[in-house]
């Protein structure tokens, strides 16, 4: 689930996306310019088993949108036996936003302020028990790691996209231990109302 | 131990009504109220709650190690709770293993001796328990280490020695109790791996534990509260689900 408290369904679409599909490609375009396949290749290798869930169309739409940005300059290249292929290459453009995305230290993250406030709220109108809203809350995220536990398992010593199944897992553990707290919080407060 | 339990098909663990309780009257404790649980053969259960919430007690009552106040306990076929002590022990020996937080190995026995123990006291032949022993070490990744004593290992290397030790008599069922309490993280690692295996490999298995990375190695989860089961989730869906999202991607 996108958020700890378990987000709305935003409207349905194939497959996930990256939510910086577009700074990414520029991103990865700033080494060598490149065909949509051999992108999407890349995005295959550094995200893993992740890839597997990837909307595959995303990546040239992405890249039409960019080229009339004037972000990336596209190029033809005929192929023997095969129809022509487009080359992306980076513009001065594209590049400053490959700087801006490098720098910019905002930090994408289930907001736990919103599950608090799911607490509270339970709470003081006499709702639901906070304590079993939190224990159905765990056991979701229990199931999240349990997931990526066995994904990340699967994958080859020294894999690069281990490290990050092992980012889901510890922020897992981190929203899992957090929890925690709530629950004893909670616990010792049903002691005081009785 | 009554015969049958070769032929039994069914949930090979199962309690029905366990209720314990300590001491009387107006001081009383109620440690278990009304717990149900069946563990089909092949299954990992993992048991959460708080400090105090009566999953050690759980434990106890389905390894024979105390009797419940009130309530059935099953296992392969067969009505443990009641039982004599000696039949008791005859059955932790052939149909259970035990896997705790301090490890409870003997100070004095080697590794592939301490793994071999429970198989000699069943009475299996010394080098048909050798042999297995020495499987099992190697299958926790213990095999270079099977002549050292305990004194020589770190926490993990003996708790993954206990665990081979658990598994000597190819018990129905493993209980662990808090099998990483005592353990750094990169040793819990070793156990979480061990255990997945475990799992994979199909052996029943109830584990009790604090650890959010050890619970997730298990088939189901169950939590307890005061006493009762107040959350079960079943941990092994298909491959896809919340996966993307967790790593933040987005539809």
């Amino acid at each position: 689930m996108p958020q700890i408290a378990g987000a709305p369904e935003q409207q349905p679409s194939p497959g996930y996306q990256l939510r910086v599909v577009q700074e990414v490609l520029l991103a990865l375009l700033a080494g060598e310019a490149s065909h949509g396949y051999q992108l999407r290749a890349r995005l295959q290798v550094a995200l893993g088993p992740l890839a597997e869930v990837l909307n595959p169309g995303h990546v040239y739409v992405t890249l039409t949108r960019l080229e009339k940005a004037g972000l990336v300059r596209a190029e033809r290249v005929g192929q023997a036996d095969r129809p022509d292929r487009k080359v992306y290459e980076l513009t001065a453009d594209g590049l400053d936003r490959v700087d801006e995305w490098l720098r910019d230290t905002s930090w994408p993250k289930p907001a736990p302020a919103e599950f608090h406030m799911k607490l509270v709220a339970a709470a003081a109108a006499g709702l639901g028990d906070p304590v079993r809203i939190v224990d159905a809350q765990r056991h979701a995220l229990l199931a999240g790691l349990a997931q990526a536990q066995r994904t990340a398992l699967a994958e080859p010593e020294g894999s690069v996209a281990g490290l990050l199944l092992e980012g889901v897992v510890l922020r897992l553990q981190a929203d899992l231990r957090w929890l925690e707290a709530c629950a004893q919080y909670w616990t010792s407060m049903k002691g005081k109302m009785r | 131990m009554t015969t049958g339990s070769l032929s039994y098909v069914g949930p090979v663990l199962r309690a029905r009504g366990l209720e314990k309780h300590y001491g009387h009257g107006g001081g009383a404790v109620r440690a278990l109220q009304a717990v149900d649980l069946e563990v089909a053969t092949g299954e990992t259960v993992a048991v959460m709650g708080p400090s105090g919430c009566g999953k050690s007690t759980l434990l106890h009552l389905l390894g024979g190690l105390e009797q419940p106040s009130a309530g059935e306990v099953w296992l392969a076929g067969t009505r443990i709770d009641g039982l004599g002590e000696k039949a008791l022990a005859q059955l932790r020996r052939h149909a259970l293993g035990f896997v705790f937080q301090a490890f409870h190995l003997m100070d004095e026995l080697t590794a592939v001796e301490n793994v071999e123990l429970p198989a000699l006291l069943a009475g299996r032949p010394p080098r048909t328990a050798r042999l297995r022993a020495e499987e099992l070490l190697d299958q926790v990744g213990l095999i270079e280490r099977s002549q050292h004593l305990p004194s020589a290992l770190s926490g993990g290397e003996r708790q993954r020695v206990a665990i081979a030790r658990a598994l000597s008599n190819d018990p129905s069922v493993v209980l662990a109790d808090e099998p990483t309490g005592n353990l750094d993280s990169a040793a819990t690692r070793d156990v979480l791996r061990l255990l997945d295996r475990l799992r994979v490999a199909g052996q029943t298995l109830v584990v009790i534990t604090h650890d959010a990375r050890i619970a997730a190695t298990a088939d189901r989860l169950v939590s307890m509260r005061d006493g009762a089961f107040v959350e079960e989730t079943r941990l092994t869906h298909g491959t896809t689900g919340p996966l993307g999202a967790l790593a933040g991607l987005e539809h």
